[in-house]
């Protein structure tokens, strides 16, 4: 039933050889063979949205993505970003203070910069639609949503 | 392999372990702590006690005896060393203390236990840990003036920079370290007086940093050279244990390294989580189950209900609630259930341990230091000093790490124990083991009945609380006159005058694993005693507010708390149709909470809630965001239990497994929330618990204010979109 395959891809913008079990999920692959362990696991049935990272840019959950799925693709993960965008979220939830235990925080960052990089001025509709996903156990959820309405502001300003 | 990314591996441990070296310490820093000697510690540092290091770079260390598990304990414990030192903030940092009961007990316990719970962190420090920095100011001045040849009433402290002003003199910190290392320590050192302070009342950012960037550790990040990874099957019902398994199909798995069985049940140990949990999948058990409960929270409620006609253990009276009762008129009567609640913090359960020479050392969130040095010391048959814990920090908890009888950690225990090398080895918990993995919430049933006066105020309150006892498991717990306060706070200890009243407890068999849960007995006290105390004011015809102002008058902190919340959310004032509010004010470990709930008709008989105004008196506001923060964390804690969360059982298995069938609040469904502080200069008291268990009623009277109908049964599902 395991295959091991030899998977190629990009990893936090550089590019990486990996043997693995093609239906090893791509979290653990990240987490114990690389690692990358700023990328959480919560559930491992893309319920809580801790594990999540960019596959080419748009959120995925990486608890339930095989790692087979990235061959030949990019993926971002919270040690890898550096977008202007990722910039100011990471600078807004410091300064808004989000962060209390802080365990699902890389994944709600993921998720909040993934939203500004297609909406850069969400309405509290669109930041709740798009973030229900990512659960917060502490419920930073207020915190979370000023701290993205601030990173728009501060990427409007320029 | 850069296990810790940035840091080396020693360097980490060093940091996670460091305080060894430090001072036997009783519950006060001055007076009987003796210098060490200075070749002990790393070189050139000043480590005048257990709590504070100042290092020859001005930085300064401060060890926290609480684990951070997003409270902002580290921070607040922080804030008074700092304080009293006139340190500077950005160059101070914190680090676990070791598991070492007798330096670190806390003190909001008599100091004779070590562990975080109960909202003490800021309660046990406030004297302990500015006496702490008060003490190491003392010495770096003493050095100063040793220094300069000047006297001592003349050196000034100002941000980690000692000063003698009239010869023009100044040294940070870290120059001064060695020399004050070789002061003698002060006698009784004088503390500031809360109108000097200059760090404590400030919202100062938080010492927890490296959770934006993916850099902080928690347990499920350890990576140790060898480390193997474990999982573990145990039997779905309580009580159940291994009959016989067979492991043939998972030894066969790539990446499965042994399979073993401990007491607990059967364990994978694999060079990783996913190899080690498709080898668990191949495992085939039989249980026997044949000292299991095996019932459901059906049968169980059905028993509840029946322990109401029998005679209770009284928790509190007062006048004669009996002749009360029967003397007046109309009777108002509720009956009340709550079902098992998980913990379900984000970090599934965890812990990292390894065999070291004659003893065993681990790593993990570790909330629970005595009791887990016993727990691991027993299964090696080892004395509790062998056993070396260094305390990570924790991705959530609400009391679950703090476990009576330090369930993971004894499970991971029995897997060191059993497996030969002497490799550390990571026991995970999957999300579906953590969910399952008991020590819930008690289920309980409650009944009150009351009576009002002609006035119509209560004349008489009866209140029945039927569940399982948590001092049952952690027998440390004193029970007076066989009264368990982690049943009945709240309900024994209710604020209002009420000339006629009696509180009784009924113990149930203790069938299922339970623990304490984020405000332990007010989770479900509060929801019974604030919601009934509407009902009984819509009897007597009273805004709900006005009646409980009349009913406080000889508990001035609640009515000022009550008066606070009301004012900011304009109470009284006219409502848009359609938009209702609710209040609820409620005391736990020693703070008080009012909340003033407001929700708007969402259509098809449904609400919506979009604004909580919250007021809190917890003493001296050591850091107002941090208790906003902790405000705004407990009410949408406290959501979960009002609107979706349950565990029920079937057959004496958890029918919950994961998110998807235990709900918890998103945040599509949390309020806005508005925080106010009552100005105080009173001691610290808790924040992490204390706005959990005020928001369900708070919420319900909002919805009985909207329907007339008020939620007996929780979580009130289907009500609020």
């Amino acid at each position: 039933m395991e295959k091991t395959v030899d998977i190629e891809f990009t990893l936090n913008g550089k590019s990486q050889v990996l043997q693995a079990d093609e239906s090893m999920p791509l979290l653990w692959a990240l987490r114990d063979r690389l690692q990358l362990t700023g990328t959480k696991f919560g559930c491992g049935m893309a319920q809580c949205g801790a594990c999540t990272v960019h596959l080419d840019g748009t959120a995925i959950r990486s608890c339930v993505t095989p790692v087979a799925v990235v061959q030949g693709r990019s993926v971002t993960t919270i040690e890898g970003l550096e977008s202007g965008v990722a910039q100011a979220v990471q600078q807004s939830w410091d300064e808004l203070a989000v962060v209390q235990c802080g365990y699902c925080q890389s994944g709600q960052i993921m998720s909040a910069v993934a939203l500004l990089e297609i909406n850069p001025n969400p309405s509290d509709e669109q930041i709740d639609q798009s973030m229900s996903g990512n659960i917060c156990r502490c419920s930073t959820y207020v915190r979370i949503r000023a701290a993205i309405k601030d990173a728009a502001g501060k990427l409007a300003k320029g | 392999m850069s296990a810790f990314g940035k840091v080396n591996r020693r360097q980490f441990l060093r940091n996670l372990s460091y305080g060894g070296a430090g001072l036997m310490l009783g519950t006060s820093v001055a007076g009987c702590s003796t210098l060490r000697n200075s070749g002990a510690g790393p070189a050139g540092e000043f480590e005048p006690n257990a709590f504070v290091r100042v290092t020859p770079d001005d930085r300064v260390i401060v060890i926290s005896k609480h684990v951070e598990m997003g409270q902002g304990a580290y921070t607040g414990l922080a804030t008074l060393v700092a304080e009293e030192l006139d340190a500077d903030w950005s160059r101070v940092a914190v680090e676990g203390a070791p598991a070492d009961t007798a330096r670190y007990g806390n003190l909001a316990w008599g100091g004779v236990r070590q562990g975080t719970g109960g909202s003490t962190a800021m309660r046990n420090a406030y004297q302990q840990m500015r006496e702490a920095g008060a003490t190491a100011r003392a010495m770096l001045v003493a050095a100063a003036a040793q220094l300069w040849q000047v006297p001592a009433s003349e050196v000034t402290v100002t941000a980690g920079v000692v000063s003698h002003h009239a010869s023009n003199r100044s040294a940070r910190f870290g120059e001064l370290a060695e020399l004050a290392a070789t002061q003698p320590l002060p006698g009784k050192v004088k503390l500031k007086q809360p109108q000097q302070f200059t760090l404590i009342g400030q919202s100062l950012p938080r010492k927890d940093s490296g959770k934006t960037t993916g850099q902080a550790q928690f347990t499920q990040d350890i990576q140790l050279p060898d480390m193997l990874t474990a999982v573990i099957a145990v039997s779905p019902k309580a009580g159940g244990v291994v009959h016989s398994f067979d492991a043939s199909a998972t030894r066969q798995v790539e990446g499965v390294v042994e399979v073993l069985q401990v007491p607990a049940g059967v364990a994978v140990l694999a060079r990783d989580y996913w190899s080690a949990q498709q080898g668990r999948k191949a495992l085939k058990i039989e249980w026997d189950n044949s000292g299991a409960f095996t019932g459901s929270s059906a049968s169980l409620l059905q028993s509840y209900h029946a322990e109401l006609e029998k005679p209770g253990v009284v928790a509190a009276k007062a006048g004669d609630a009996e002749a009360g009762l029967s003397a007046a008129g109309a009777v108002i009567d509720a009956h009340y259930e709550f079902p098992y609640l998980a913990h379900a913090a984000m970090e599934p359960l965890n812990c990292v341990m390894q065999k070291r020479g004659d003893g065993v050392e681990a790593w993990y969130g570790c909330q629970w230091q005595s009791g887990d040095q016993e727990t691991v010391a027993r299964v090696f048959g080892i004395d509790k000093q062998q056993v070396k814990i260094n305390m990570l920090l924790a991705g959530g908890s609400f009391g679950r790490r703090a476990n009576p009888v330090s369930d993971y950690v004894e499970q991971t225990a029995q897997i060191v124990k059993a497996y030969e090398p002497a490799v550390p080895i990571k026991l995970v918990w999957s999300r579906e083991d953590d969910m399952r993995g008991w020590y819930y919430r008690p289920m309980y049933v409650h009944r009150l009945t009351a009576t009002l006066g002609a006035d119509g105020y209560p004349l008489a309150w009866r209140h029945h609380i039927v569940g399982q006892s948590i001092a049952a498991v952690a027998s440390f717990i004193d029970t007076p006159n066989g009264v368990d306060r982690t049943t009945v706070e709240g309900a024994n200890n209710l604020p209002y005058g009420i000339p006629n009243l009696a509180v009784y407890q009924h113990t149930t068999p203790p069938v299922i694993p339970i623990q304490w849960w984020r405000s332990v007995g007010s989770t479900h006290t509060a929801y019974s005693t604030e919601t009934f105390l509407d009902e009984l004011a819509q009897a007597a015809g009273a805004d709900p507010v006005e009646y409980r102002r009349h009913l406080l008058q000889e508990s001035p902190r609640h009515l000022a708390v009550l008066n606070l919340a009301a004012e900011k959310a304009g109470w009284g004032s006219a409502l848009p149709a359609g938009v209702f509010r609710g209040v609820a004010v409620h005391e736990s470990f020693h703070s008080v909470v009012a909340q003033v709930a407001e929700i708007e008709d969402a259509g098809n008989g449904k609400y919506r809630l979009r604004k909580v105004v919250c007021a809190v008196d917890c003493g001296v506001a050591i850091n107002p965001d941090i208790i906003r923060a902790q405000m705004e964390g407990g009410i949408g804690f406290g959501l979960s239990p009002a609107l979706m969360s349950e565990i029920t059982l079937r057959d004496g298995e958890v029918e919950q497994s994961n998110f998807h069938d235990y709900q918890v609040l998103r945040i599509n469904q949390m309020p806005e929330v508005e925080v106010h502080i009552v100005p105080s200069a009173e001691p610290p008291t808790g924040v992490g618990e204390p706005a959990t268990p005020v928001i369900a009623p708070a919420l319900a009277n909002a919805l009985f204010a909207a329907t007339g109908k008020m939620p007996r049964k929780l979580p009130f599902k289907g009500l609020v979109v």
